[in-house]
This record gives structure tokens, sequence and C-alpha cells, in this order.
């Protein structure tokens, strides 16, 4: 035996160059090339620093944003003092007030937290549409024709004018079964989830299809294992990395139609805050208090962004060939 | 190739019925009373009289087969004497606008050319800034100039329009002054200073949506030209001498654009949605803008026959960019 070895040792192109490593889970992996993508690192914390700033934010900062303050109101933030010695500015109104005399800080805060909800929420509504759509249409062939022909025909459909539809003529019953902010919850969530689900479904599809083929799901139906098991046991762990991505980009769209359809004025009534809101609300005076237009402007801008960057880092991570490069 | 055109042109119609009935039934289930306008001083009973001479009176889809035959027969129609001079459409009844009591269609193709130009233009600007900047990043792959344009049109991407119009309002238009921020469609062309006006009064909300546009072709070329670079064929192209610019202009662009042509086809219908939003911003009155006071003043025939027209270009553009597709790459075979 030793002299075999010693045989093998002389061949230099037989023997690795550095020691094997250890093998590592998938997720690890994963995490592993996530961490090289530097973009997604900072859009990643930029949004769990966004989200915890709109969780938390309301006990730091203990100003109702509906309290009215008539004597306060119109304040500039703070920093326009370092320009314009005579701006109205307060230490206690950091951001300033808007012609009510809300808190501004307070109002993006409770916007952020809406904004987010709205987005999260239909964001999952979306995927679990889409994921199921694309489950059943990839792995019961007798739905794959139905349900993709719907799927084809949702895609054909306008989005932004049904939405506007939807919203403006929905509007009052809803109101009137779940309270004016119940109500435009469920109704932006809604149509937001049901206008969006179509390329998940399609990707879903696809990778279904091509994971029916394989021996494991072969072997898992020769054991008798129920459709509702291989489905729920095989099959989505190994789409869950397409479902990811589309996530985000569900998420980002979500934010943006939300925002949308407030600023087009058929979003949430007036007194409910969410960043979309601020925005439209504060445009008419946009040349005395630009920032009332800048500040919420930007959250969603940055939002949005780190959503995307996030996304793009997953879509590396996730992807078998381009991780270990 | 043509059997294909034709089966997807006659799938197209069973598509576009089927959305002009979800449309319609959306709209059908909508609680809005057109005559929630009149005063409270006229009858209930010529209230009624008034909503059955709307044609509310008649069954959903009684309703539904008049809009269709007024859309699909009459309104042809109408076109074709206007073209020739014929009179088919004599005494035809066309779909009524509520809110003006005058013919949709006449209401759409006065707002249509403004639409047009500024959707229209800002598409061919966006495509045009964004082609050479996504040539010249994946030529120099992971240099300055690419990641700076990566990151700008990752910004593209992410900016709403609501909220970069309102930007460039207020650098551009209010801070500046060197733009108006409303858009005035009643403004004619006549000289070389009226062309300086209307030029300013396009340059914001053109390059609002051409932003968009930019950010999403530009990441597209981008990754089709990285695709194809490292090919075999450029290499041979290379090896036999070419210059580099006809080897990425000529070999490597030709075959990277079969993708982006598609990617454009199919963009143009969101551009028209997306105008919804900067025609508001911009007080542009085109289609957006009509779509938008329809809905809120309930103007159900109005707001059907625009859905309706938003989903025909959809379904169009979906069948050219799946056409072109077939024309420009030979190996695509659908039949």
């Amino acid at each position: 035996m030793t002299d075999q070895n010693a045989e093998i040792e002389t061949y230099g192109a037989l023997q690795d160059k550095e020691p094997q490593k250890e093998p590592q889970s998938q997720w690890r992996e994963v995490w592993d090339q996530f961490r090289k993508h530097r973009g997604a690192m900072i859009g990643g914390g930029f949004l769990l620093a966004i989200t915890l700033f709109v969780l938390i934010g309301p006990w730091i900062w203990q100003i109702d944003a509906k309290k009215l303050d008539i004597r306060n109101k119109d304040l500039r933030p703070i920093y326009t003092a370092l320009w314009d010695g005579d701006a109205k500015v307060l230490w206690a109104r950091p951001l300033g007030t808007d012609n009510l005399g809300r808190d501004i800080m307070a109002t993006l805060i409770a916007g952020g937290r809406a904004s987010l909800a709205v987005g999260w929420t239909a964001m999952i509504l979306s995927l679990f549409i889409g994921t199921t759509v694309g489950v059943c249409a990839g792995y019961f062939k007798r739905l794959d024709g139905i349900l993709m022909r719907i799927t084809d025909l949702f895609l054909s459909l306008p989005i932004l004018p049904l939405l506007l539809v939807a919203v403006t003529l929905f509007r009052q019953p809803l109101r009137a079964a779940f309270g004016p902010e119940g109500g435009m919850f469920i109704l932006i969530v809604g149509v937001i989830g049901i206008t969006s689900w179509m390329p998940t479904a399609r990707i879903v599809r696809g990778e279904i299809l091509a994971l029916k083929e394989r021996e494991f799901i072969l072997a898992a139906r020769s054991i008798g294992t129920t459709p509702f098991l291989i489905i729920r046991r095989h099959l989505l762990p190994n789409v869950i990395s397409p479902i990811m991505v589309s996530a985000t980009l569900g998420l980002a769209t979500a934010i943006i139609t939300e925002s949308a359809l407030s600023f087009l004025g058929v979003g949430f009534p007036s007194d409910f805050p969410t960043w979309g809101k601020l925005l439209s609300d504060a445009v008419p005076r946009m040349e005395e208090f630009p920032e009332r237009v800048m500040l919420p402007g930007i959250l969603i801008s940055v939002t949005v962004l780190s959503v995307n960057y996030l996304g793009d880092g997953l879509r590396d991570a996730l992807d078998p060939r381009i991780r270990g490069r | 190739m043509l059997t294909f055109t034709i089966r997807r042109l006659v799938l197209s119609i069973p598509t576009l019925l089927f959305i002009s009935l979800v449309i319609f039934l959306l709209l059908q289930l909508a609680p809005g009373d057109p005559m929630a306008q009149v005063p409270l001083t006229v009858p209930p009973e010529v209230k009624q009289k008034m909503r059955e001479a709307l044609g509310l009176g008649a069954p959903v889809h009684v309703q539904y087969w008049k809009w269709l035959v007024q859309f699909f027969w009459v309104e042809p129609q109408v076109l074709v004497d206007h073209w020739f001079g014929t009179a088919f459409a004599e005494g035809k009844l066309r779909v009524i606008s509520w809110q003006t009591r005058s013919p949709v269609m006449d209401i759409v193709i006065q707002r249509m050319p403004q639409t047009l130009w500024v959707v229209g233009m800002s598409y061919i600007v966006g495509i045009l800034i964004a082609l050479p900047i996504g040539i010249y990043s994946a030529y120099r792959q992971y240099s300055l100039f690419d990641q700076t344009g990566t990151f700008i049109s990752m910004i593209g991407f992410s900016i709403p329009p609501f909220f970069s119009g309102v930007l460039v309002i207020v650098i551009f238009s209010v801070n500046l002054g060197w733009f108006p921020s409303i858009y005035d469609t009643t403004h004619v062309v006549t000289d070389w200073a009226s062309f300086k006006v209307q030029l300013q009064q396009m340059i914001m909300p053109v390059m609002v949506l051409a932003l968009q546009t930019t950010a999403q072709i530009s990441r597209f070329m981008r990754a089709s030209m990285l695709d194809n670079l490292n090919q075999d064929y450029v290499r041979t192209a290379r090896a036999k001498g070419l210059k580099e610019s006809v080897v990425v202009l000529v070999h490597v662009l030709r075959n990277s654009m079969i993708p982006i042509v598609t990617v454009i086809a199919l963009g143009i219908p969101s551009i028209f949605g997306g105008a919804i939003i900067t025609e508001t911003l911009f007080k542009v009155n085109g289609i957006g803008q009509l779509l938008l006071t329809a809905l809120f003043a309930n103007d159900l025939p109005m707001v059907m026959t625009l859905t309706f027209i938003f989903a025909i270009l959809i379904v169009a553009f979906n069948l050219i960019a799946d056409v072109l597709y077939g024309i420009l790459d030979p190996r695509i075979r659908y039949d």
C-alpha cells in the first residue's frame, strides 16, 4: 500500500493543489455568495434599517401622527436654519410640521408602516396565488392548458387602468364593510395581488415541469406518496429560490403601485398617511416646502432601490452556476 | 411564419373578447351611479327614464352585446365614412360619453396626438440613449463606465415617475425656471421661437418617461451583448482581421438586437399605462388624463372604451413581438 501511495504522489497532476473544503450546507453557501455582493448587502442593510425605523419608530418618537397642533403649523426642518436664519424651526419638530401642524417625522413613520405593510401583504398574496397556479399547472397535466391560458389572459390585461377602475369603483362598499382604513387596505392589497402573480406562476411552472421528470420524484411516487405530499416535501423546497427572487421584485412593484395609486388620489383616505399620499399631498405647495415632497419620495426610492439590489444579490447567490466564482 | 401569424391573429380575437367581458363585468359590478350628479329635485320616475335613455334599463348581456356592436361595427364604419366620404354609419348609435354626450371615439381622437407626441417621443429618446449605454458597458464590462451605468439604471428603475417628475419640476421649473411645469397643448409651432417653446415644454415629461425606458432597455442590451461577446463567431471575426468596430457594431450588435427588438415592442403598451401618471403630473391632456377624469366622473362608456384600447395595444404588441422574433431569428420556428 505504501508503495502505491508513493507512486501516485510522483504524478503531480493527480494531486489536489489545495485541501478539499469542508462540505457545507446549501444555505451556508448561498449566504457566503450573498455576502460577496456589496450592493445586495448594502440594500439588505437599508431595507432592514427602514423596516426597523417604521416598526420601532413609534415607541421612540412618541408624537401622534394625527395630532393637530395648529400653533406650530408649517415649521421647516431644523437643517433649513443652516442657510436661512429666519426659517420657522423648532427643536422638538426636527423635520418640521405640515399645514395642519402634524409632525412630519411621525407621519413619515406612520406612512412607512402603511406602505411597507401594503407592500409585504400584496407581495405575499401574489406569491401565494402565483405559486399555487404555477405548481398546479406544472404538476397536474390536465390543469396546465387552462391555467396557462388564464395566465396569458391576465398578462394581456391593462394593469394600471384596471387597478384605477377597480379602486375607484369599489371604494365605497368596502369602506362601508370594513371601515375606511381596513376596507382600503383590503382593496389595495387585493387588487395588487390579483394583478401581479403572473410572472411567478410562469417561472414556478417551468421549474416544476423540469423537476417532475427527475428520479427522486419517481421514487417518491413509487412508494405511494400522495401528490399533495410530493408537492409539499419534494417540489416546493426545490423551487424556493426562483420564488424568493420574484418575491423581491414583487415587493418593489407593490410598494411603487401603492404609492402611484395614492398619488393619483385613489388610495387611502386623506387622514391616513402613506408615503405616496404624503408626496401627493405636498405637491401643490412644493415651491415653499420642497422637503415635504423630497422626504417621502426619497424614502420610497431608497426602499425600492434596496429591494432591487437585494433581489440582484439573491439571484446571484441562488444560482449555482455563478456561486463559487 | 404566415400560418403562425394568422393563427395568433385568430387566437387574439377570443382573448380580446374575454378582456372586454372582464372589463365590462367589472364596470357592471361597480356601485357608482351615473345619475348621482343629477339634482335631487328631479323626481325618481324621470331619473328612471334618464337611466333607460342611457341604456341602463336593459339586461347585462344586451348591454354588452350593444357595446360590442357599437365598438366593433359602428365605430369602424364611422372611420371608413370619415376617410372615404361614404355614409355607412348614417343614423347609427355610437358609443356616447356620459360626461359630454358626444361620441367617445371623437374625444379619444382629439386626445391621442398629445399622448403620442409625449409618449412616443420619450420612448424613442429612451431607446436612443439606452442602446449606446448598453453596448459600451457590455464592451467594457466592470469598467467605471459600466459600474456607473448599472448604478444609474438601477436608480432609474427604482425612482417612480411620480417622484422623478416632481423632482425635475422642483429643480428645473421652480428653482431654475428653465422649463414650464405645465404642458400647453394649444401651443402651435409656427416659427423658430415657438419651436423652442415646444421643445422646452416637452423636455421634462419626455425625459421623466425616458428615464424608465432607458433603465430597462440598457440593462437588457448589456446582458444581450454580454451573451454574444464571448461566442465563437466573434473570435472568428477578430481572427480574420476585421476591425474592432466592425466586430462589435456589426457582428455582435446585430445578433444582440434580436431579443432587444422584442423587449422594445413589448414595452410600448406599458409605457402608455405609465403615461397616466406623467400626464397627470405635467397636466398633458392626453388619453391617460382622460381616463382618470372619466373614472372620477363615473363615465362608464368612456372608461370601458379607453381600457379596452389599452388592452388592444397590449395584445397587438405581444403579437408583433412574437412575429418579429420569428422573422429576425431564423432559428426560431413556430410551426
